[in-house]
Formats: structure tokens, C-alpha cells, sequence
């Protein structure tokens, strides 16, 4: 079992003639995702690889039955894309673009509200399930397939530290999703925590969040409520001054809100394991798992 | 991006939004002249930098004579401001807004920002105005409005009158006030700001609204679609070190406290992870340096040497996760750098993931004297341990 991509999965990729879109493209078919159909608007009618490009997502969805959406439009053009892709009519979208406007992606966001699809990002590494599918841009090798922790993360590559830690201490994933490092996102930290706390085979939880916002607050709230899996969170940006941002556009601690203390101080309170020290983190996964 | 007070003065001229007679002087001499323009005493004196409390650091006066206005400018302009926001080093003078003084009845607090929780925007507003509005929200929470605007329907007639009604606008300014709200909100909305903030928002004797202040930031994502507001950008509020990592698209910060261990990181994420790290391992991280995933070996060697251009780096870190950004990639550009800048200071480094071998290889191979790490934990003890 995993959550929200498995076998049944079936991926277009908007954006797939463009350089990163082929690159990703050809690295999650190496990886045994089936990757359908590519959308890039003036290019339907021709192939990348052995994948038929359409003009719009419609005829891709039409035309090849795909149910889920990877994006690698650049930032000026991606909102709409995302707009296309839930009128669509696919259930998954994934949006890896880093760099939408904030206001882009309030407008997307509201536009989603009354539709039945989800949206993962944007500005994330995607979403895997080991050994089953990959949509996005994570190093295939460094997961290991069959669980039982899911894990759940802001960040790219910390995210696959993280990864790489567990697969080290033999600790495999179910399903690896990693929620994106804007302000505005679609999928947040607590729809992650109810599906893998609905998923019998994940019987353990990674949460890795960092400054900014208060997800990861809102998330505690949730664990203490309805997650009764044990839980190991790690908090990046103890060293973060205030006011600026960190990279990541919802990296910043504004005021007095948004810091790793708060952010740890409220893990603590509800039970999760906190992991003080990144180089430990696989050490304390397999002491909790 | 942040701008000048009278830089996003200008813009709210443009969009209607009232602010006081006045204008920028680089001088003593130009700030006279501004003055005799104005009609009259008192004139405002204020030092124009990209951070708050400028009054309380002496960088605010009120003029009663040209006289005034040209001592006050000779010392403003030239000063090294410090302000709560600008940290202990302060930021230097190059310009000063001068402006009428106002017949001021009563101060209000009034901003636009975006809401990450709800992605709405929100008007926050209060009769507390002139104070720190952090201060207000901390003790009396319920003396801030805040009104919620659905970013696609944009900001309707109720939300001005919400507003209005509960700052206790009086009604001879309701018309002012409303309009001003309005205007305000196009101003943000149609920029892509990221905070429009007017404190003090003032009501004068004469029942008029005027924004006394200006503070505007925009969402630095969506300045491709704003020419006009990168014309504003002052490279002299940047740190000398950030500006130069930008021109090579490095998303550089330095943390400005005198770490002593340089790091480079591929990864918002994963450069703050590090940072975190090095402080545990009993060293200070120097700056925050995320080469992001598309990385070329020139960007590895700018950032390289960037880092290396902070004097009190005694250390460097170089952590690396390949994913899209090859370790070969990076182990080039770090052989690459050291031979052109020397390796001044001990550097270690960890690299995991694609094409982990290759580039430990061309790093073994480059004969230079780097320090390889097993792990995350090793590498930042190693760093702390030849930093010490």
C-alpha cells in the first residue's frame, strides 16, 4: 500500500520538451513510472521518446486515460497550467516549478477549493512510491521500497538526507511526498499525516519542516487529535536569522513567528519524536521504528 | 524587494493614495531647495533606508526654518543609521525624504499582506497607529482588525466599510478614507507586493487621510513581470557580498555574526540543515549558500570564492545531496576553484547521491589537499574540530 501514486498511477508531464521536463521525464520511465502522454501547447502531434505530445491536457487526458500531472512549466506560465490541468480532469497534479508568484498561487489555490483533485507543490521534489512509481525528481536509488515509514517533507534535498539515513539503517518507505517550500502550497502536512495514518502499511511517520508559517504548528494540533503512529519530526533553520528568507520563498521567520523553536517546542508537546541533530536522524528512526 | 518610503511614495501618488508635499534630496543643498517648495514650516527630515525605526535612531527630524532643514540633512545624510531592524552596524545615509509636516489629529495603523494560512490577502488595520504593530498584536490582540479578501473576487465595498467603521473613521473623512483603502489595495494587488504597510496612517485636523509613511515589499518572484519596480532596486542596501552571489544567480546570505565556517549547500532545505549542524558541532556557520539543483561548475567556483572573500571564514563546508546537481558537476567546480583561488582555508567534503563515485574520484584525483566526510555528522565535526 502507499499514498496518493501507485500502480495504477498513469503520469502526463506538462512541460516535457523542455530541457528539465525531458531529463525528469526519461529518469521517472528508467524508474518504471508509466509515463503516458507530455503536453506542450504548439508540439501535439509529435513524440519525446516513445511519449506522444499533446497541445492541451484535455486530449491527453482523452486520449491516454492519464489521472495524474507532472509539471516542469517555467514560473510565469505554471498557474495556468495547474488551472489546466485540474479542468482536465486529472485527480494528482504534481507541480515541481520553483518560482510562481505568491499571488499566482493564492488565485490557484482558490480556484482548486471546489475541485476534487490534489495538488502536490509546487517547488517540491514530488512524490515517490519505492519500487512503484516516481513523479518528480528524486534520486530513484536512495529509497527503499515496501515501508513502513512514510515520510513527509517542505524541502528537496533534505528531504533525501532524510531518505537516504533510513535505506542506510535498513528502514524502508512507503511512500515519500515532499509538500514544496512556498508559502502557498496544495497538499500540507496534515492531509499527508491522515493518509499514512489511513494506510495500514505505514506504521511510521517522518515529518521534516522548517522555518516559516505555521504548518508544522497546525500539523501538531492534528497528530495530537487523530495520529496515533509514532511520529519523528526534524525542524531546519535553528540558525536562521529573522527576517530574511532562507531560499525556499516561505523560508522566513517574520516577527516572533515562525521559528525552529516554536516549531520543535510544539512537536515536543504532542509526543513526536524530535530529532535535535540531522546527523543523528537514522539513529532515532530505528530506535522509534 | 524592498524600496524607499520615497520610492513607494511615488507609486501611491500614481494609484491616488494621498501622501504629503514633498520630495528626495542627496544633499544639504537639494534638501533646502525641497523645503522652499513646500509653503511653509514645519518640514520633516527623514533618513531613507530599507528599515524601521528610523525616528527612534535619530534619523527622523521636524524643522522649523531652511536653517533647521540644512543642519538637519548635513547630519542625517552620511550618518550610519542604527536602527532595531538594521542590527548593531547600522546602515549609512545616502538620501533624505523631506517632506510638509501635517496637522496631525490622529494616527492609524493600515497594511496589505498576503496570508500563506487561508491564501488570502488581508487588511490589517488599527486606531494604535505610530507603535510597533507587533507590540499591539502581542498585548491587546483585539484592538487590530483584520479583514480577508478572496484573491479572485478582489476587495468589495463591505470590506472598505468593515474597515472604516471599526478604526472610527468619522464621517466627514469616510469618503477619504475609503477611497484611499481601495486604492491602496489595487496598488498591491496589481504589483505582486508582498506588504504594503502605512504606519502612521493619519486623519488631520482638516479631515483628510494621508499616508505619512510608505513601506512596500514585493514578491521577488513576480518582478518579471514589473520592469518598473526593479528600477527602484538600490544595490547600496545590499550587503556587498549578496550582490555580488545574485549576478551569479547563488542564493547567498551572509548570517553577518562573525561565523567562522563557510558553507555550500545544494538546497534551501538541506544549506539551513547544514548551518544548523555546524553551530551543534561547536562552530558558527558563516552565511547560508544554496547552489540550487540546476548548479555548473562556474556557479560552484563563484560561490567558492564568495565565500572565501569573508574574512573571518577560517573553515569551509561544502555539503552536497546529488540529485539533479551531479556530484562530478560540483567536484569539478571545486577542483576548478581551488586552483584558481588557493585553498586559503581547510575544506571539507561530503557528497552523496548521483554520481557520488565519479566525483569523489576527480575530488582524489585534483591532488589537493581536501578533507572527505562519511556523513553529515562526521563532515561538520571534522569542520568544527580545524576551526578551533
Amino acid at each position: 500500500m502507499s499514498v496518493f501514486v501507485d500502480e495504477n498511477t498513469k503520469v502526463l508531464v506538462q512541460g516535457i520538451t523542455g530541457k528539465e521536463g525531458q531529463f525528469h521525464t526519461r529518469q521517472c520511465v528508467a524508474y518504471g513510472t508509466p509515463v503516458v502522454a507530455g503536453v506542450t501547447p504548439g508540439k501535439g502531434g509529435q513524440s519525446m521518446d516513445d511519449v506522444p505530445v499533446f497541445n492541451t491536457v484535455k486530449a491527453a487526458v482523452n486520449e491516454t486515460g492519464a489521472n495524474c500531472s507532472m509539471i516542469f512549466v517555467p514560473p510565469p506560465f505554471a498557474a495556468d497550467a495547474i488551472m489546466e490541468a485540474a479542468d482536465g480532469g486529472v485527480d494528482l497534479i504534481v507541480a515541481i516549478t520553483e518560482g510562481i508568484p505568491v499571488m499566482d498561487m493564492m488565485r490557484v489555490k482558490n480556484y482548486l477549493k471546489d475541485k476534487s483533485c490534489r495538488l502536490i507543490g509546487p517547488n517540491c521534489p514530488g512524490i515517490i512510491t519505492p519500487g512503484v512509481a516516481k513523479v518528480g525528481i528524486m534520486p530513484g536509488p536512495i529509497h527503499k521500497p515496501g515501508g513502513p515509514v512514510g515520510v513527509v517533507s517542505r524541502s528537496g534535498t533534505l528531504t533525501y538526507e532524510v531518505v537516504h539515513q533510513l535505506t542506510m539503517k535498513g528502514i524502508g518507505q512507503t511512500t515519500g511526498i515532499g509538500i514544496g517550500g512556498d508559502p502557498v502550497n496544495g497538499t500540507n502536512f496534515i492531509d499527508c499525516l491522515e493518509a499514512f495514518q489511513n494506510d495500514p502499511e505505514t506504521t511510521g511517520i517522518v515529518m521534516v519542516g522548517e522555518i516559516g508559517g505555521s504548518a508544522e504548528e497546525d500539523a501538531c494540533a492534528y497528530i495530537k487529535e487523530k495520529v496515533t503512529k509514532p511520529v519523528v519530526g526534524f525542524i531546519a533553520g535553528l540558525t536562521a536569522p529573522p527576517g530574511r528568507r532562507m531560499g525556499h520563498a516561505g523560508a522566513i521567520i517574520s516577527g516572533s513567528s515562525g521559528t525552529a523553536e516554536a516549531k520543535l517546542a510544539a512537536m515536543k508537546a504532542v509526543g513526536v519524536h524530535v530529532c535535535e541533530n540531522l546527523g543523528a536522524l537514522g539513529e532515532l528512526c530505528a530506535s522509534v521504528f | 524587494m524592498k524600496i524607499h518610503e520615497y520610492q513607494a511614495k511615488e507609486l501611491f501618488r500614481q494609484f491616488n493614495v494621498k501622501v504629503p508635499e514633498g520630495g528626495v534630496a542627496f544633499t544639504a543643498a537639494e534638501a533646502c531647495e525641497v523645503a522652499g517648495t513646500l509653503g511653509g514650516y514645519p518640514v520633516v527630515v527623514k533618513a531613507q533606508i530599507h528599515a524601521g525605526g528610523r525616528g527612534k535612531g535619530g534619523g527622523v527630524k521636524l524643522a522649523q526654518s531652511v536653517q533647521e532643514v540644512e543642519t538637519y540633512a548635513n547630519e542625517i545624510i552620511g550618518m550610519n543609521l542604527v536602527t532595531h531592524q538594521t542590527g548593531p552596524e547600522g546602515r549609512r545615509v545616502g538620501k533624505v525624504l523631506v517632506e510638509q509636516g501635517l496637522n496631525i489629529a490622529k494616527e492609524l495603523y493600515l497594511s496589505i499582506l498576503p496570508d500563506r494560512a487561508t491564501a488570502k490577502n488581508i487588511i490589517m488595520a488599527s486606531e494604535a497607529g505610530g507603535m510597533d504593530i507587533e507590540a499591539v498584536a502581542e498585548e491587546t490582540p483585539e484592538k487590530i482588525i483584520k479583514v480577508f479578501i478572496d484573491p479572485l473576487a478582489g476587495i468589495q465595498p463591505y470590506h472598505l466599510r468593515e474597515v472604516a467603521f471599526g478604526l472610527n473613521i468619522p464621517g466627514a473623512a469616510m469618503k477619504s478614507f475609503t477611497q484611499l483603502l481601495s486604492s491602496l489595495y489595487r496598488l498591491f494587488a496589481q504589483y505582486d507586493c508582498s506588504l504594503v504597510e502605512i504606519n502612521p496612517l493619519v486623519l488631520t485636523a482638516e479631515d483628510e487621510v494621508i499616508a505619512l509613511d510608505a513601506k512596500m515589499d514585493f514578491d521577488g518572484n513576480a518582478l518579471f513581470r514589473h520592469k518598473d519596480i526593479m528600477a527602484y532596486r538600490d544595490t547600496d542596501e545590499e550587503d556587498p557580498l549578496e550582490l555580488e552571489a545574485s549576478k551569479y544567480n547563488l542564493n547567498y546570505i551572509n548570517l553577518g555574526g562573525g561565523g567562522n565556517v563557510g558553507n555550500m549547500v545544494n538546497g534551501a532545505g538541506l544549506a539551513m540543515a547544514t548551518m544548523d549542524i555546524i553551530k551543534q558541532a561547536g562552530a558558527e556557520p558563516a552565511n547560508f549558500l544554496d547552489v540550487g539543483g540546476g548548479a555548473s561548475a562556474e556557479m560552484v567556483e563563484n560561490g567558492f570564492r564568495i565565500i572565501l572573500s569573508d574574512p573571518n571564514v577560517k573553515g569551509i563546508l561544502i555539503n552536497i545531496f546529488g540529485g539533479i546537481l551531479r556530484c562530478d558537476v560540483l567536484a569539478e567546480g571545486v577542483v576548478e576553484a581551488a586552483r584558481k583561488t588557493g585553498l586559503s582555508v581547510p575544506v571539507v567534503v561530503r557528497m552523496e547521491g548521483t554520481n557520488v563515485e565519479e566525483g569523489r574520484r576527480i575530488l582524489a584525483e585534483s591532488g589537493l589537499d581536501l578533507t572527505t566526510a562519511v556523513d553529515l555528522k562526521d563532515a561538520a565535526d571534522k569542520v568544527a574540530a580545524m576551526v578551533a
